[in-house]
């Protein structure tokens, strides 16, 4: 190769590759991720393949994905599609810690873990999840989630639930409840009420699914409900907040979920409660008062602790939606912005990327998606892009959308714990 | 030296992500799934299926709502960093 071949070729590559490797303008540092979901496990991967030093922080042995749990709820799937372990990540080069982050100190910069160590850190990034609250809906406790179950967290309780409607009488009534937002996948509970709604349809024909909500408005709104009055005409009936729909209080003895109007007497109820991010936000500093953590656009830094960053459900990430797809998204956008704070860099503005499908029916898939960036200080949705699948599609794009989906699984859990 | 420098850039891993092309492998994965992978496609490949999807003349499913997100140049940024490996 000539001289001016050789240039060429490096010129075309630049070009191709965008002239500015990851590592190679020396970001050095130590970073611990805590919390080894759909954002830290990311993270971690992210951080390692650039070469610097990354230490996971996950007390489970394996992880219980949420996507598709609905389906385990329907019977449509064993809890064991879910689970994921962690060899994969570990065989990736990620260091793991595997024990809980107890206490961050962000004065000192270090993490505290259950198990007595202490981890340095020169940026922190937290995807933690998010906690259920036990104060916000009388009379539901830890203990009342062992009757009613929230199945909010992918496991025991997603078990629970598929058991009791399984084992729901005939005529039976199944009582859901919503939570006012923000909460975990927006349109997480619609899917559920679909699902469910198949499975009395399909099992037990003569059951009722009343699903209460704290709101009037929700995500892919008129699919879902288009998809009710098709399908499921006398098992769903949808109680929006401005009929009386929230619930205000619930009695696990009693089987009974009350709202200001009506006590609902249920066979089965599943109560998905108010949530905000799991306790080590809290801790160290970095949740405000809504129990969510503000963070900066570009980067997801803390905006209430310096080097901590938060990415996933914990943080308030402007219009983006508390989902897999997008603590994905925000979590290689997290990892790259502190790739470039330890090298001294600016940081250039990201756009992310979210596409959540839900389920209606086996085989009826429907799709909402966005696109972001930062404006104004926090992530906006871009204008003109985004939106729902259409209302009026042939069944041939819903089962499309159905394959999507379960592809999408597929490959997101490949990518974060393969 | 120079020998050196094509090594480094061809070992390197991932240049940074142009603005939302690492969101792309949330969906895109290995070949073989519903989901087209995008492994092994030039870059003027992916970026004239952006134009496409962006003004609907490619009929699409989800990529028609987020074509829309992305400019001509921003398209094509994405489309090189893909096509040279980035993920
Ligand atoms: C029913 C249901 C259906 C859903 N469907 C979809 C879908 O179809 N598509 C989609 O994109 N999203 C979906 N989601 C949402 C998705 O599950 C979440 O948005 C996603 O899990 C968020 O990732 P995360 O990393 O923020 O948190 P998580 O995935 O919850 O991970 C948090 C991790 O942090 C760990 N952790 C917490 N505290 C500590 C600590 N102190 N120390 C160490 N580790 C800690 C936890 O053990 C956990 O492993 C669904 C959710 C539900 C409930």
């Amino acid at each position: 190769m000539t001289g001016i071949g050789r240039r060429a070729v490096l010129a075309g590559l630049a070009a191709a590759t965008l002239p500015r490797p990851a590592l190679a303008q020396g970001a050095r540092g130590r970073v611990v991720v805590v919390g080894g979901g759909f954002g830290g496990a990311t993270a971690a991967r992210v951080l390692h393949r650039a070469g610097l030093a990354v230490t996971l922080v996950e007390p489970a042995e394996t992880y219980l994905a949420c996507p598709f749990s609905n389906e385990v709820i329907a019977g449509l799937r064993p809890l064991s599609a879910q689970a994921f372990g962690y060899e994969g990540v570990r065989a990736s080069g990620v260091t793991l810690a595997r024990t809980s982050a107890e206490a961050v100190d962000g004065a000192t910069r270090q993490v505290r873990l259950a198990d007595g160590t202490t981890l340095d850190y020169d940026r922190l990034i937290l995807s933690p999840g998010i906690a259920l609250r036990f104060d916000a809906l009388s009379g539901y406790d830890a203990a009342a989630a062992g009757v009613m179950p929230h199945a909010w967290k992918a496991g025991a309780q997603t078990e629970l639930l598929a058991r009791q409607l399984a084992a729901m009488p005939e005529g039976g009534t199944v009582v859901l409840s919503v939570p006012g937002n923000p909460y975990r996948c927006p349109p997480g509970p619609y899917e559920r009420a679909s699902l469910i709604a198949w499975f009395l349809k399909t099992r037990k024909p003569r059951a009722k699914l009343i699903v209460l909500d704290a709101k009037d408005t929700f995500s892919k709104q008129k699919l879902f409900e288009s998809a009710w009055k098709a399908l499921y005409p006398g098992t769903l009936e949808y109680v929006p907040l401005a009929s009386g729909g929230q619930v205000t209080a619930v009695d696990p003895g009693e089987m009974s979920v009350a709202t200001d109007f009506e006590t609902y007497k249920a066979d089965v109820a599943c109560i998905i409660p108010p949530q905000r991010a799991a306790p080590i936000a809290a801790q160290a500093g970095v949740a405000d008062r809504s129990g969510w953590c503000p963070v900066d656009p570009v980067t997801f830094e803390s905006r209430l602790m310096p080097r901590i960053h938060v990415v996933g459900d914990a943080a308030i990430a402007g219009a983006m939606p508390k989902s897999a797809f997008a603590a994905n998204a925000q979590a290689k956008v997290c990892a790259e912005a502190v790739i470039d704070l330890l090298a001294e860099r600016t940081p250039s503005a990201p756009k992310l990327i979210n596409t959540c499908y839900s389920l209606v029916a086996p085989g009826y898939g429907i799709s909402v998606a966005g696109v972001y960036h930062p404006d104004k200080g926090v992530l906006a949705d871009i204008e003109g892009a985004g939106g729902t699948s259409p209302v009026d599609a042939p069944d041939s794009v819903r089962r499309q959308e159905a394959a999507y989906a379960e592809d999408w699984y597929r490959t997101i859990t490949a990518a974060v714990f393969g | 030296m120079r020998t050196g420098l094509l090594l480094l850039l061809l070992a390197t891993p991932a240049a940074a992500a142009p603005p939302g092309a690492s969101s792309c492998s949330g969906c895109h994965g290995a070949p073989g799934g519903a989901v087209p992978s995008l492994s092994g496609h030039t870059a003027e490949d992916i970026a004239s299926s952006l134009a496409a999807f962006r003004t609907g003349a490619r009929p699409a499913t989800v990529m028609n709502r987020i074509a829309k997100g992305f400019s001509e140049d921003e398209s094509r940024a994405i489309a090189a960093w893909l096509a040279g490996g980035g993920q």
